[in-house]
């Protein structure tokens, strides 16, 4: 009952008033000249510096969803959950050069999204469109799942009722708050209040790896306690090693997740805000720090093990909910104020990605469907306040997933958001390189990518639970007729025939002579750094306001 | 501000920022990770932590020394 966790309500409470208190103040912070225009409200004036850029960059890639995530999954399977931590290893030396030619070539040309990249890079409408809409149904279940990160630490308070709407208020109202302080300070909010977030979440996980071993008797035993679960359970993927058949699908997803990762709008956003190409490279060797961080968080799931935590039970009935073990060990094992304090780290751990990939999403509808399709001649002041009611509607839109829908088709939809989200890297990442792919060889590309991925992960079923299509990422490659138990990440087969059919697509139109679109950019504009003046607006682009020098 | 120039004065200097032979060590820390036969063991433990866990998270000091290598040697180039 929730009476009983009333030290732990009141500190998450004030915690996370506190913290909506800076999202409102956020807006006069480097206060710009001029808030009415996209740079400044989805960009944050596109003049963040390292420290901020660190956070901030952290806040929105390591979300309230992974902390509780990642753990229940350890909890569940063992040594397969950890694969976040080579995905998160893996990607910034991955991208190191290659957001650097994103943030130079945007910084040139004004670009907010990387729809706004494929538009000028290969003259091709639809393809942008591809690209945005792509962005966006991949991002709204991201946000969702925030929620669901907030939910588990709600549930373990006690703080649920009956009724639907008793039972998603608290959240109805944290996402309100979130609504009216992203509405008036943009990215600047996200920004500022990731220093509170991240701050809290460092002290509250040094403390919990140094005293819960301690109290646990030590990493051995908690290691064993784990160990010993994984050899009593029947399920044959489990253990705190991996076997002979989940070793591909271990490397292959943490290579899919890492090469997705940054394909994200949201990505892209913090990335495009900082000030320079220092600033992103420093950034690319300062953030594995929340990797370690990641890591130690995903052995609290051992540590639930070892202490025994039975997670609460899930929506449906004989069902159990394992996000929340890692609120319940908390609960169990810390002082009320301390549980409290943890809990407000995982609650603003929420806040501060939904409202990063909220305007994110919001920027893609502005440029690339808003101003592309509906008016072609909005003004910056037009376009900044497009994306601020935007951004109300997506959050509004992933509040009613999570209260109308199963929170477990947000997490079953955020898997596909992966998958889907991949597909977008030829045009995106590639096309950072070269030139070379025919426009619309990349639709084709995208096109069989997408359709072969979502075949893939409707065949993948999990009798455990009893669902037939979209249980999970591991495709069987036995399906393929390979005589094998060995699984492998959907996303990277479906990237990879999209890489194929781009290829085969491009040499064919290129035979034929059919028309390929202009390129809007030049060799120098992926270099261009600070101070580097902006390109002159292309006659085709916005023929009636040219954009001023920010 | 002034019209953009499509060639700016330093553009020869600022593409060699990015071409360095030193960017080819950045696929040590790319392609180590997603070994399996290197971390997938029980044996040694450190601290009581199985291999599979110690070394992983061991990755990313590997992966920070890399890319901080990496920029330093890089940078030093470009600077102008």
């Amino acid at each position: 009952m929730w009476r009983d966790h009333l030290t732990e309500i009141i500190v998450f409470s004030v915690l996370f008033l506190l913290v909506s208190a800076m999202g409102f103040v956020a807006a006069r912070w480097r206060r710009p000249q001029d808030m009415a225009h996209l740079d400044e409200w989805g960009l944050g004036g596109r003049s963040f510096g390292g420290w901020i850029t660190w956070f901030l960059v952290g806040g929105d890639l390591y979300t309230a969803y992974t902390f509780v995530a990642v753990p229940a999954l350890i909890f569940g399977a063992g040594a397969a959950g950890f694969f976040a931590v080579p995905y998160t290893i893996v990607i910034y030396p991955l991208v190191f050069l290659v957001l650097c030619r994103l943030w130079s070539v945007s910084h040139r040309h004004g670009f907010v999204t990387p729809a706004d990249f494929v538009r000028n890079r290969f003259g091709s409408p639809v393809l942008a469109l591809l690209v945005a809409i792509t962005g966006i149904v991949a991002t709204m279940p991201y946000i969702a799942l925030q929620l669901v990160g907030i939910e588990a630490v709600l549930k373990t308070m006690g703080v649920t009722g009956d009724s639907a709407l008793a039972r998603h208020l608290p959240i109805i109202i944290a996402f309100a708050i979130l609504a009216a302080y992203t509405y008036q300070s943009g990215l600047r909010a996200p920004a500022l209040i990731a220093f509170v977030k991240d701050s809290l979440i460092y002290i509250v996980i040094l403390v919990a790896v140094i005293y819960l071993p301690y109290k646990l008797g030590g990493w051995g035993s908690i290691f064993d306690a784990a160990d010993a679960k994984f050899q009593a359970s029947p399920a044959p993927g489990d253990g705190i090693l991996l076997n002979a058949n989940n070793q591909l699908q271990y490397v292959t997803l943490a290579f899919g997740s890492a090469l997705a990762l940054f394909l994200y709008p949201h990505s892209i956003t913090g990335v495009l805000a900082s000030r320079n190409r220092d600033v992103i490279k420093r950034n690319m060797s300062a953030l594995p720090a929340y990797s370690l961080l990641l890591g130690l968080i995903a052995l609290l799931g051992y540590m639930a093990i070892a202490a025994n935590v039975k997670p609460l039970p899930g929506a449906k009935a004989g069902s159990v909910d394992g996000n929340t073990v890692v609120p319940l060990l908390f609960d169990q094992q810390f002082p009320d104020w301390f549980a409290g304090v943890a809990y407000a780290a995982i609650g603003i751990g929420a806040l501060v990605p939904a409202a990063i990939m909220s305007i994110a999403a919001a920027n893609l509808f502005t440029r690339n469907i808003y101003k592309e399709y509906l008016k072609r001649d909005a003004t910056p002041a037009q376009e900044a306040n497009v994306s601020k009611i935007t951004s109300l509607v997506v959050k509004v839109g992933a509040v009613a997933c999570i209260v109308f829908l199963d929170p477990q088709f947000s997490i079953d939809l955020q898997l596909i958001g992966g998958v889907i989200i991949l597909q977008t890297l030829p045009a995106v990442a590639l096309g950072l390189y070269t030139r070379w792919f025919h426009r619309d060889a990349l639709i084709a590309g995208w096109v069989a990518g997408m359709g072969l991925g979502m075949w893939m992960l409707y065949q993948i079923g999990n009798p455990a639970t009893g669902k037939k299509h979209f249980a999970g990422s591991a495709f069987p490659l036995s399906e393929f007729g390979f005589d094998t138990k060995k699984t492998i990440y959907v996303g990277i087969v479906a990237v990879l025939v999209n890489l194929v059919v781009a290829a085969l697509v491009t040499l064919v139109l290129r035979a034929a002579k059919v028309a390929d679109g202009p390129d809007g950019t030049t060799p120098d504009d992926y270099f261009a750094d600070e101070g580097t003046p902006r390109a002159a607006a292309p006659a085709d682009r916005a023929p009636s306001a040219p954009e001023p020098v920010a | 501000m002034d019209a953009p120039e499509p060639e700016a004065p330093d553009s020869a200097r600022s593409r060699a920022k990015d071409k360095s032979p030193w960017n080819w060590l950045l696929l040590i820390p790319i392609v180590v990770p997603l070994i399996p036969a290197f971390f997938n063991a029980d044996s040694p433990r450190l601290f009581g932590f199985p291999r599979f866990y110690w070394l992983q998270l061991a990755w990313i000091l590997l992966g920070v020394g890399t890319t901080t290598l990496v920029y330093q040697m890089t940078k030093k180039r470009g600077e102008h």
